[in-house]
């Protein structure tokens, strides 16, 4: 193919932003994820303005500028205030804080010892960013910008090498170079489902020649994984640049990003950058002088867990029930509007600049066998660390819980972990040391998926959560595949009826006959998963199972029909407080004379047991 | 065709919406969410009237789409939308009393969310994505990060004194 001239300068574009930021002086980051707003980081930003500092996009007065920027994935610790040059981190900034921020370290040049981060294992003050156990073991691609730059600045994108991808590629103008990269990388789906990145993109350039489209899935519905969200508010631009590529190398000049309408933040600043790289033209018409179009839009979803699988997003963005339709017609020959369609996940995208930057040896010699480069895991629940992570895949459990996760929080025992959402299933402590990879996952009865972890501790009910996410899919089933909709139903009832104690062993058989039904029966990936949960817990927990069923005892303590709250007459004193405290009038007994408590009267809330000066009610 | 426009509601309003948007059937979603922020629901007689409006639709199809999407609401929301989070990460770390605590103080129940005197309206949704701060109610777009079953309380009655 023939070299095209393209008519700009991609390095001297590069330049010329990184001299503006240099103009900057010293860069202050604050984090603006939407975890750090809810903290209060726009009255942090706010502070600094008052106390003289720059905050915006590019002005600058040669001393300090305040960056409002993506999620830092340290969520558990923010407002996050970052500075860059002294590569010091302060932690669960207050407004309060800022003015000894800004006149200790910005204008003296010492920094706030009582705002650094503590390590929880050693108690020290942690001097450098890098070296918070959170950040030190983690390798970071498709976060690499995020919490760096200011989202909302197409300048500060470009200082670090966006759209320089593009350029190389627009000016090279060899689509099929391009896929034999993607498919050399090994790049995998990150959305789930783990499909070859590189075959698709080949299976839907093999309809080159007519209209065709690449669409964005940013319909992150999995509870418990926020990573698309925070590539989207964080570094918006390396999602365009990755789209475009994509579009290049498949023959689209039109694409789509469905996003959540949970997430308006993404959406906003999805948008300022669409405007800001349009006007820049690395998006719109004759890209860069290349003869190349592309069109995005954004489609907002509507709030349907479904329309995540691929062909039901199809149907939402051209304004239909979200729901799935037979495979085959693959998208790749008949997708959106009835033309061949690209569909790949938010992360996916944001890995394909850096690929093409760096090569794909080089995100090839990253990861396992067959699961290459990085992943990203929403690291949540019962652990002391929580946020976003990124390590390479392969990476174990263990190093994920402990030591990026700094442990089970107030010094629990580690239970297991959920991993996938609710299409994943368990890893107990027997996976703590497999490499976490596609396959390995498979393996051992659970999935990657969009790469939700949450951390589960001794006092989680396994019973309880297998019964959460069924009724989370029977709740979002579309109702097209009647083994789905009756089946998830059905299940559901069954785990309902365990959790309040009124289970029988049968009870077991038929969930996992009904399971395999579902499985088998339903046209798409929500249906073929939805029972993942509860077949997994049952593998690696059915002695909990059994506990609810045979001896009626939930042994987390956690459900509360199975909860028996007594009085120990050799403690009670008759004091009368508990019969007075109980909202339901389930306790009765004379004054002095030990009490009692009717217990199917008695409703659990536990009112008379926190309310006892002499501990003398417990929790049977 | 034309439909008997049954309760009074402004026709012309929902015309500039489509006019905004495209009559195209893949903006139908688009209109819908714009017609529950101006109504704070999707009334009836508008998806009735957008039916019959836009290109290759029924007030059929409208209702379909409208009853699909966990967002749309048939019915008023309150002035201020709650929006309880339960997501997996919010739930383990106990959305459920917070949510119990929102009912109680607000004396609502399943299957009537929204307070008689039209203020508040009640929801759980699936994941907001602040699974760091779990867990989180939302109201009326701020987030409340790492409520508690007394701290959602103060939250109300802060609510409530500004309205009394």
């Amino acid at each position: 193919m023939e070299k095209t001239a393209l008519n700009i300068n991609i390095k001297e574009e590069q330049q010329k932003s990184l001299e503006e930021i240099k103009k900057q002086g010293l860069r202050v980051l604050v984090c603006c994820g939407t975890g750090c707003m809810a903290n209060g980081s726009m009255k942090v930003i706010e502070k600094f303005e008052e106390l003289g500092a720059n905050v915006s996009t590019l002005t600058h007065n040669d001393k300090v500028t305040i960056v409002p920027t993506g999620c830092h994935g340290f969520c558990e610790q923010g407002v996050l205030v970052i500075i860059p040059e002294t590569h010091t981190a302060y932690v669960k900034v207050k407004v309060e804080d800022v003015e000894e921020i800004y006149n200790s370290h910005i204008i003296g040049g010492k920094p706030v010892e009582r705002l650094l981060y503590t390590d929880p294992k050693t108690g020290g003050k942690v001097q450098k960013s890098e070296d918070i156990n959170f950040y030190a073991k983690q390798t970071r691609t498709a976060l690499a910008n995020c919490g760096h730059i200011n989202a909302e600045c197409i300048d500060e994108a470009i200082s670090v090498r966006g759209y320089e991808a593009l350029y190389n590629v627009l000016a090279e103008n060899d689509p099929e170079k391009v896929i034999e990269t993607i498919e050399k990388s090994g790049l995998r789906g990150r959305g789930g489902g783990g499909f070859p990145t590189g075959r698709k993109w080949r299976f839907t350039a093999a309809n080159r020649g007519g209209k065709s489209y690449v669409v964005c899935n940013g319909d992150e519905g999995d509870p418990g994984a926020f990573m698309d969200r925070s590539v989207m508010e964080g570094d918006p631009h390396k999602l365009l640049e990755g789209i475009a590529i994509a579009a290049f190398a498949i023959g689209a000049d039109e694409a789509y990003i469905y996003v959540r309408a949970e997430y308006p933040l993404a959406i906003a600043r999805l948008k300022k950058a669409i405007k800001d790289a349009e006007e820049r033209n690395f998006l719109g018409e004759n890209i860069m002088g290349s003869g190349f179009n592309l069109t995005i839009h954004i489609k907002e979803g509507a709030g349907a867990f479904v329309c995540g699988e691929e062909t039901a997003l199809i149907a939402s963005i051209e304004g239909e029930r979200g729901m799935p339709r037979p495979k085959p017609p693959f998208p790749a020959n008949k997708g959106l509007f009835g033309r061949p369609t690209l569909i790949n996940n938010v992360e996916t995208l944001a890995n394909v600049p850096v690929i093409m930057l760096k090569g794909a040896d080089w995100f090839a010699s990253m990861g396992t066998e067959t699961s290459k480069g990085t992943k990203t895991f929403a690291l949540t629940g019962e652990v002391n660390n929580t946020g976003l992570i990124e390590v390479p895949m392969g990476t174990t459990l263990r190093e994920i819980v402990f030591d990026i996760g700094g442990g089970i929080r107030n010094g629990k025992k580690f239970k297991a972990v959920q991993i996938g959402g609710p299409s994943g299933g368990c890893l107990t402590e027997e996976h703590l040391d497999i490499p976490m990879d596609y396959d390995n996952l498979i393996k051992a009865g659970a999935m990657v998926g969009s790469g939700g972890l949450v951390v589960m501790a001794e006092d989680t009910c396994i019973v309880e959560v297998a019964r959460f996410f069924m009724n989370f899919t029977q709740h979002e089933s579309c109702g097209k595949c009647v083994p789905c909709r009756e089946g998830t139903k059905n299940m559901l009832k069954i785990l309902e009826k365990i959790v309040a104690g009124k289970g029988e062993m049968s009870d077991l058989d038929m969930l996992e006959e009904l399971a395999q039904t579902v499985k088998d029966g339903s046209l798409c990936g929500l249906g073929k998963t939805a029972p993942n949960p509860v077949l997994s817990t049952l593998k690696y927990f059915r002695d909990e199972y059994i506990a609810h069923i045979k001896d009626k005892k939930c042994p987390a303590g956690v459900c509360t029909a199975m909860k028996k709250i007594v009085i120990l007459p050799e403690l009670c004193k008759g004091c009368t407080k508990c019969s007075r405290n109980c909202p339901v009038g389930a306790i009765e007994g004379t004054v002095k004379q030990p009490h009692k408590i009717l217990q199917d009267k008695c409703i659990k809330c536990e009112a008379c047991l926190k309310g006892c000066p002499f501990k003398a009610i417990v929790l049977e | 065709m034309s439909v008997e426009i049954s309760h009074k509601i402004d026709t012309s309003r929902l015309d500039s919406i489509m006019a905004e948007y495209g009559y195209k059937k893949s903006n139908l979603i688009a209109i819908l969410q714009k017609v529950q922020e101006v109504f704070r629901y999707l009334p009836e007689d508008s998806m009735t009237y957008i039916g019959t409006k836009m290109e290759g639709l029924s007030p059929a199809t409208v209702y379909g789409v409208a009853t699909f999407y966990a967002q749309f609401s048939l019915e008023p929301k309150g002035k201020y939308e709650i929006k309880v989070c339960d997501g997996t990460a919010c739930h383990v770390r106990g959305s459920m009393p917070v949510l119990n605590a929102i009912k109680s103080r607000l004396n609502l129940v399943d299957g009537k969310m929204t307070s008689d005197d039209g203020l508040f309206s009640l929801e759980t949704v699936s994941c907001l994505g602040a699974c760091g701060l779990a867990p989180v109610v939302v109201i009326n777009g701020k987030v409340y990060p790492q409520m508690t079953s007394d701290a959602i309380k103060i939250v109300l009655d802060t609510l409530l004194k500004e309205e009394a």
